[in-house]
């Protein structure tokens, strides 16, 4: 760390399965081993059965206040039903991050910036379909500064331990594909 | 110098697991006759000294008084829960619980059954004498059709009030139980048969069986408005059509 | 020492086995269920026993039981739960058996909701059960202070012989945060259990009781309890003061609203407006003196709660007439946003400056 203050926020939300409340704890606990305040929270209850589910994800340099927060800096959605329900909560000028193989309908706010991405088809091209979320993840973490790819692998493997080490390169290779993606396509402002 | 006492055996004595005490308990009343059985039994076993005993809420609400054991005292109906904390706490201890049928089959009725069908490794004593003593005579669960309380007072109907549990049988049909048995302390043969099924039941404990209950027909005199002697009759005609004796369930090997 | 990355849940359970809680009872309810599910996995590896009970009745009388062994043992559950236990939780303060309880809880009344709440600070702090007593309460606003409490509150149950109440919420219970654990032996000085049930074998026998037929003897048992009450509120208050030596509007909050609060002061300060916070962490004993000290020093207090009202009152018992205090509180299972704080301060002050 370069004693610079970092302060983050984003909700990720979509379906049960999607795997969302996984990214959202991989960049907590990947910033936690980068010696970062973190917060996770899930949304919690019936709605975790197959319905939309969500956490919300603060990292700082500083302790954390609230955990819980009304205006996010980014939101990842990978359904419709999230981009209802969040996109009217983005902080103005914050990042939008849609699975457009999901997300039928275009974002209607034109004071944030969108990065849509077709994760899903990206998942399967390097061989996990499950991986979407990845893909998504990738692209957030390419705009989003804190962490790097080595940050986001060690994550992964210490969460994943060892005996799912198999499941690590594919999913890193999901990741870059979201890199990349992040990185190539420009911002509608 | 009484040479005549020092020559004599002693062959009665008050079991060491009782204190010297006067109990409140009504003339007639079938707990006095349980508690020493229990305390017999206890002294017989050599586990005076390590057993802890949950007493109810009821008539027997004060035995911690009469025995001279560890005990606690329960809220109402919750004497299968606690048992079941302790012995998970000290499985090297024998434990039981002394119930009687409103603690038991009524407000204690959930904690009875879940204690028995996880097989929890105490011993229920259960005093079924038809009848609330302590609160002065209302109906009870195990209160028979027709019979009156202060709370059935023509008699329990059962259009409005059902029927009796037989809770040895109930308990029965649960696999983890390893031995329930119903005796009487209605007269002197089946004292002597009630002492050998609580006995039973707290050796099987020892042994580590899972889940072992003794239910007692116990006379109630006064809140059944009769004479000691009209009560155990009464007893011995009508409740024992309704209540079997016997052992409902028992290892095949064991004791 | 090493970072663990937990729910407030587990992070509870962690600490509690490391207590020396060897014995746990419970009874599944949302948003709770990551304790039990922790402690049927991690008891075992100790030796211990995790049992899950036919109701939440069953499962603070088997709490009840093993506390009577002197053993260290904890429950857990949330707010319709704890209602149920209340029946032995009064049993539990009458007989004086030291052990754990949580609450992590959620919107009421009734079934309620399953989101946080704050809404049982009443049954927590002023008894909850019959009689006269009280527990011990603990409001942890971090998945590192849950721990470090849930550490203490072993030790302080056997100290004072009473039941601790750790009061967390939804968003404690589900959030994850990093955690470290400390090695902690119980403290060397406290008191042996000699009131413990182990069979009689070479003492006179013991007895867990709470019934006392004669009013005298009862009256006498209640004031010793009560002098026990006194004693921790002498001992054991602890309270956090964030940013108050200057400021003009103090915020009174815990759990998981005080840290809401202390980003709300962050805004409110970068706005020009000194506001500070004073946060119990233990709800019983109350922080009174540290109310009633600061309040002559402040315009006003403003007592934020996910509750319509609740702890504002120990507020204004505390602080008398000396300054005013004022309320704002969301429930049902909504989180106020930092943003709704700094407007009702704004509020506040808007009309302290006029």
């Amino acid at each position: 760390m370069n004693g610079k203050s970092i302060y983050t926020s984003v909700i990720m939300a979509g379906f049960g399965g999607q795997g969302l409340m996984f990214i959202g704890k991989l960049l907590a606990y990947s910033a936690m081993k980068r010696g970062l305040h973190v917060t996770w929270i899930p949304s919690y209850g019936p709605e975790m059965r197959g319905g939309t589910a969500n956490c919300t994800v603060v990292v700082s340099s500083e302790p954390i206040g609230s955990p819980v927060i009304q205006k996010p800096e980014s939101l990842i959605v990978m359904n419709n039903p999230s981009l209802e329900a969040f996109e009217p909560r983005l902080k103005a000028g914050g990042l939008l991050f849609l699975n457009a193989d999901l997300v039928t309908r275009p974002a209607t706010r034109t004071d944030i910036n969108v990065i849509a991405l077709p994760a899903n088809d990206e998942a399967v091209r390097v061989g996990e379909h499950r991986a979407a979320n990845m893909v998504v993840f990738g692209a957030y973490v390419a705009r989003g500064g804190i962490l790097s790819r080595d940050d986001v692998a060690a994550g992964l493997s210490g969460l994943f331990g060892e005996k799912a080490a198999s499941k690590l390169e594919v999913n890193m290779k999901a990741f870059d594909a979201g890199v990349k993606y992040a990185q190539a396509a420009p911002a509608r402002a | 110098m009484n040479t005549e006492a020092q020559e004599m055996e002693r062959i009665f004595e008050r079991p060491r697991a009782l204190r010297s005490a006067t109990t409140h308990y009504c003339p007639g009343c079938g707990h006095g006759i349980t508690h020493r059985l229990v305390a017999e039994v206890i002294d017989e076993l050599g586990i005076r000294e390590t057993i802890v005993g949950v007493a109810p809420v009821g008539c027997s609400v004060l035995m911690y008084n009469y025995f001279d054991i560890d005990m606690f005292e329960a809220s109402h109906g919750r004497a299968p829960a606690i048992a079941t904390g302790f012995k998970r706490a000290r499985p090297d201890l024998p434990v039981f619980t002394y119930q009687g049928d409103g603690d038991l089959a009524a407000i204690g009725i959930a904690e009875t059954i879940h204690a028995a069908a996880r097989g929890e490794k105490f011993t229920t004593i259960f005093i079924n004498n038809a009848t609330y003593g302590m609160t002065g005579g209302q109906m009870a669960p195990t209160t028979l059709v027709g019979q009156k309380t202060a709370t059935s007072p023509t008699g329990r109907n059962c259009e409005t009030a059902g029927y009796p549990i037989k809770v040895c049988e109930m308990l029965a049909t649960l696999d983890a139980p390893s031995y329930i048995a119903r005796v009487s302390v209605s007269s002197a043969k089946h004292v002597l048969k009630a002492k050998q099924a609580i006995s039973k039941a707290f050796q099987l404990q020892l042994k580590g069986f899972p889940y072992t209950f003794v239910e007692v027909l116990s006379p109630c005199p006064t809140d059944w408005h009769m004479t000691p002697q009209e009560a155990v009759e009464w007893l011995e005609e009508n409740m024992f059509p309704q209540y079997p004796l016997g052992e409902v369930k028992a290892p095949k090997e064991g004791v | 020492m090493e970072k663990l990355f937990m729910t407030g849940n587990e992070a509870i359970a962690e600490a509690a086995v490391r207590a020396g809680c060897r014995y746990y009872f419970g009874y599944p309810i949302t948003p709770q269920n990551e304790i039990p599910e922790y402690m049927v996995k991690r008891l075992p590896e100790v030796g211990g026993v995790f049992l899950q009970a036919e109701s939440e009745i069953a499962s603070i009388f088997m709490v009840y039981g093993a506390a009577g062994s002197g053993a260290r043992v904890m429950t857990s559950s949330a707010s319709p739960g704890i209602s149920l236990k209340q029946e032995g939780i009064s049993y539990i303060a009458a007989a004086e058996l030291p052990c754990v309880i949580v609450n992590m809880m959620r919107g009421g009344p009734g079934l309620g909701g399953i989101q946080p709440s704050q809404s049982d600070y009443f049954q927590a702090t002023k008894g909850g059960g019959h009689g006269d007593y009280h527990l011990f309460v603990l409001a942890p606003a971090t998945v590192q202070e849950a721990a470090d409490l849930c550490l203490e509150a072993f030790d302080i149950a056997d100290r004072y012989r009473n039941p601790v109440m750790i009061l967390g919420d939804g968003v404690l219970g589900q959030m994850m945060e990093p955690v470290s654990f400390q090695d902690r032996r119980p403290a060397a000085d406290l008191p042996e259990k000699t009131w413990a049930l182990t069979g009689t074998k070479g003492r006179a026998a013991n007895v867990v009781k709470t019934l006392n037929l004669d009013p005298s003897v009862l009256e006498k048992h209640n004031l010793k309890l009560q002098e026990k009450y006194k004693r921790m509120a002498k001992e054991e208050v602890r309270v956090e003061c964030y940013q108050v030596d200057d400021a003009e509007i103090v915020i009174a909050a815990y759990g998981t609203v005080a840290r809401i609060a202390k980003t709300a002061i962050q805004a409110l300060r970068e706005k020009g407006i000194k506001a500070g916070l004073v946060r119990p962490i233990t709800l019983y004993p109350f922080p009174y003196k540290t109310f009633a000290d600061i309040a002559p020093k402040v315009r006003k207090i403003l007592t934020v709660e996910m509750s319509l009202g609740q702890m504002v009152e120990d507020v204004r018992l505390a602080v008398g007439d000396k300054t005013e205090v004022c309320f704002f509180g969301r429930c049902g299972g909504i989180v106020p946003g930092y943003e709704e704080i700094v407007v009702e301060v704004e509020k506040l002050t808007a009309k302290v400056a006029r």
